[in-house]
């Protein structure tokens, strides 16, 4: 019997069983940012330890970063605090910090890859739940708390127990309009946010395979939101290509070589795993959040769900979110009036993602009531977006073109949801009062759909509004 | 730090309920904004406690009957969400020494864990017969009983489960696995060399 990527991945980086029973993983890459890592150095300091491979952890700043204004000092004292902390902390240490204006500052899960830091084959992680991005060039990426930092940055190394794993099979063709962000809410959707507990998602399948490494960041992103610990892709010639070449990748003959130990890591053809789902990806269809958790979705061809048709906790956790959202049960996703419309986050804030948008918003406007922005996941995708003139399409059509940094996502800067406006996301999370309002609405959608919204300042099938055939 | 044997915990409960609480719900967002850990207690739940000016919601935390509890109680995929630590942090800040569920998210699990916060997991129908009890009388008496993989709660005794390693962690004083992976040092060494991460 064959090994899956988690198993070839595990096995080579586990320095030993430790007493409880856990193991310890040595971790390839470690991924930190202001918010869950400055804590971790005082805590270093507290016991008198040092930082064992500084050379093995790379830091950015991105959740607290204004996208208005960059400027030193920032607005906000506590934000400036937190970079100052990070950047003193890191530079003691010897670790690279990826600061803004340094051209490589930006979501750490955007940086990563882009830079060429993620590898197949690699243990990453970051005091960050999207780490599992990362999984989408066949690494084990984990999403850590920060005393779990402290111990990668005192060690290098985490107590882990093995996951099972459960391949998710998308075959076929995805229909017109339809993106990878539909993909991993449909699966989130059919799975369950809970359903990925002890798990790590394998996304595999022609679907799949067919998807740009960008594409497949957006899935992988999301596993987290399943509940999944992470997820991953099998490396292949679609991984190679957008390695070559990156800042941080080996280069010439090494290349080469990286790639043949690159390619040993994907799954075996006989492999096992602990549960196989099969999806097709012709039943995919545009997808929209209509609640407060993820998996709480519809195709924009639907109704909001019924409570009084389904019993016991569904019932409630339906109620609930429809009172939090002002949504009543039966009633088409399609129409409802939209505030915001936020384009950006580790999950579709790259390049292709407004490249995509641009193509379809050219010679259209952002309606009248509509605060529309976009907003670049790096330096890098900025830089590069730019030279393609993608900013000017998108400040043509009405958006504001904003600094790179998490923005919307969450509400650690000053973009924020006011009173229960209702924001039309390309983010992850619609978590109550997670764009920085308590009663702030989000309704998850990809690029493109966020983009149909904002035209039509409510929300829209985006195969209409843009003549997609 | 490895910290002390937790083997019982005992103290007042108090129920909060709700299903896949998420941790933007436990801490919300603009409380990250910290360098420690220190000051978050009193940001548990917030936007549930209090409203936009700050004014009680008179949330069941703020229940002058429940002040000083030890053991919170909610239900199914509790602390889902990001893995901010700052969520058990608030938890354990605000007085709460273990936290009872009905399932709970992996990563707020494994947080908790380290933090010394045994997450322990209970039926539907125990979770609100103690709801019942605490609401009858909120000063009763809770044993959280690690060892045992019980609950007191006044005369009732509930079969709970916990993860087993978190458990055998609890009970072997080694929850926080720093400095056990501070003594393979050289194994560690050895493996970067042999991956080419030296
Ligand atoms: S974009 Fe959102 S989900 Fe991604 S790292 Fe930033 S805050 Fe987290």
């Amino acid at each position: 019997m064959g090994k899956n990527l988690y198993q070839k991945v595990w096995d080579d980086h586990v320095v030993g069983q430790l007493e409880s029973g856990q193991y310890q993983l040595f971790i390839a890459l470690h991924l930190i940012h202001e918010v869950t890592s400055p804590q971790a150095f005082g805590m270093l300091k507290d016991k008198g330890l040092g930082v064992a491979y500084p050379k093995r952890t790379f830091a950015t700043v991105d959740h607290i970063i204004p996208t208005t204004d960059q400027s030193r000092p920032l607005g906000d004292d506590m934000a400036e605090k937190m970079i100052q902390v990070l950047s003193d902390a890191t530079q003691e240490a010897g670790i690279e910090f990826f600061a803004p204006r340094s051209g490589s500052q930006g979501i750490v899960h955007v940086v990563g890859p882009e830079l060429g830091l993620t590898q197949p084959g690699m243990t990453i992680c970051c005091g960050d739940s999207h780490t599992s991005t990362h999984g989408a060039f066949g690494c084990i990426a984990l999403g850590i708390g920060t005393s779990q930092v402290r111990d990668v940055l005192a060690s290098q190394t985490l107590a882990m127990d093995p996951l099972k794993v459960r391949r998710i099979r998308v075959e076929g063709t995805l229909s017109t309009g339809v993106t990878a962000k539909d993909v991993t809410l449909h699966i989130i959707r059919m799975l369950g946010v809970n359903g990925g507990v002890g798990y790590a998602y394998e996304y595999a399948g022609s679907a799949i395979e067919n998807m740009s490494m960008e594409e497949r960041m957006t899935v992988c992103n999301m596993s987290i939101e399943g509940g999944a610990r992470c997820g991953y892709i099998n490396p292949d010639q679609t991984t190679f290509d957008f390695l070559k070449g990156k800042e941080r990748t080996p280069q010439g003959a090494e290349f080469d070589s990286a790639v043949e130990r690159w390619k040993s890591y994907a799954s075996d053809a006989d492999a096992s795993y602990d549960d196989e789902v099969v999806i097709q990806a012709a039943e995919i269809k545009p997808t929209v959040t209509w609640g407060i958790t993820p998996a709480q979705s519809i195709s924009i061809e639907e109704l909001t769900p019924d409570p009084e048709a389904v019993e016991g906790l569904d019932k409630d956790l339906i109620n609930d979110a429809l009172s939090y959202m002002k949504f009543s049960a039966n009633e088409p996703i399609k129409g409802t009036k939209i505030d915001v419309a936020f384009i950006g986050s580790c999950t579709n804030g790259r390049l292709s993602d407004f490249e995509a948008v641009a193509k379809l918003i050219e010679g259209k406007h952002v309606a009248a009531n509509v605060k529309a922005i976009a907003v670049p996941g790096s330096e890098k995708v900025d830089v590069a977006a730019r030279a393609l003139g993608l900013h000017k399409t998108f400040e043509a059509a009405g958006f504001e073109w904003r600094l790179p940094g998490c923005s919307m996502c969450l509400a650690m800067n000053p973009d924020k949801l006011v009173g229960d406006e209702i924001c039309a996301s390309s983010s992850n999370r619609n978590f109550v009062g997670r764009q920085g309002s308590p009663t702030g609405r989000t309704l998850l959608m990809s690029p493109m759909m966020v983009a149909a919204a904002a035209i039509e300042g409510q929300v829209a099938d985006a195969r209409e509004v843009f003549g997609l055939e | 730090m490895t910290g002390m044997k937790i083997e019982k915990i005992s103290g007042k409960g108090v129920y909060v309920a709700g299903n896949d609480i998420d941790t933007d719900r436990i801490i919300p967002a603009r409380f990250l904004k910290c360098v420690t850990f220190d000051e978050l207690g009193p940001a548990l739940f917030y936007d549930e406690r209090f409203d936009t000016d700050d004014n009680s919601k008179h949330h069941v935390l703020d229940k002058s009957e429940h002040r000083g509890a030890q053991v919170l109680i909610s239900d199914a995929n509790f602390g889902c969400g990001s893995s901010r630590e700052h969520a058990p942090q608030a938890i354990q800040k605000f007085g709460f020494k273990a936290v009872i569920a009905e399932s709970f998210a992996e990563i707020f699990h494994g947080n908790c864990t380290t933090l010394g916060i045994p997450c322990v997991m209970m039926e539907k129908a125990d979770r609100e017969l103690i709801a019942e009890i605490i609401a009858s009388d909120a000063d009763t008496d809770m044993i959280v009983d690690i060892e045992g993989l019980k609950v007191i709660c006044g005369n009732h005794v509930f079969n709970v489960k916990m993860k087993d390693s978190a458990r055998e962690a609890f009970l072997a004083a080694s929850y926080d696995p720093l400095d056990t992976l501070l003594v393979a040092r050289s194994a560690v060494e050895e493996t970067a060399k042999r991956l080419g991460y030296a």
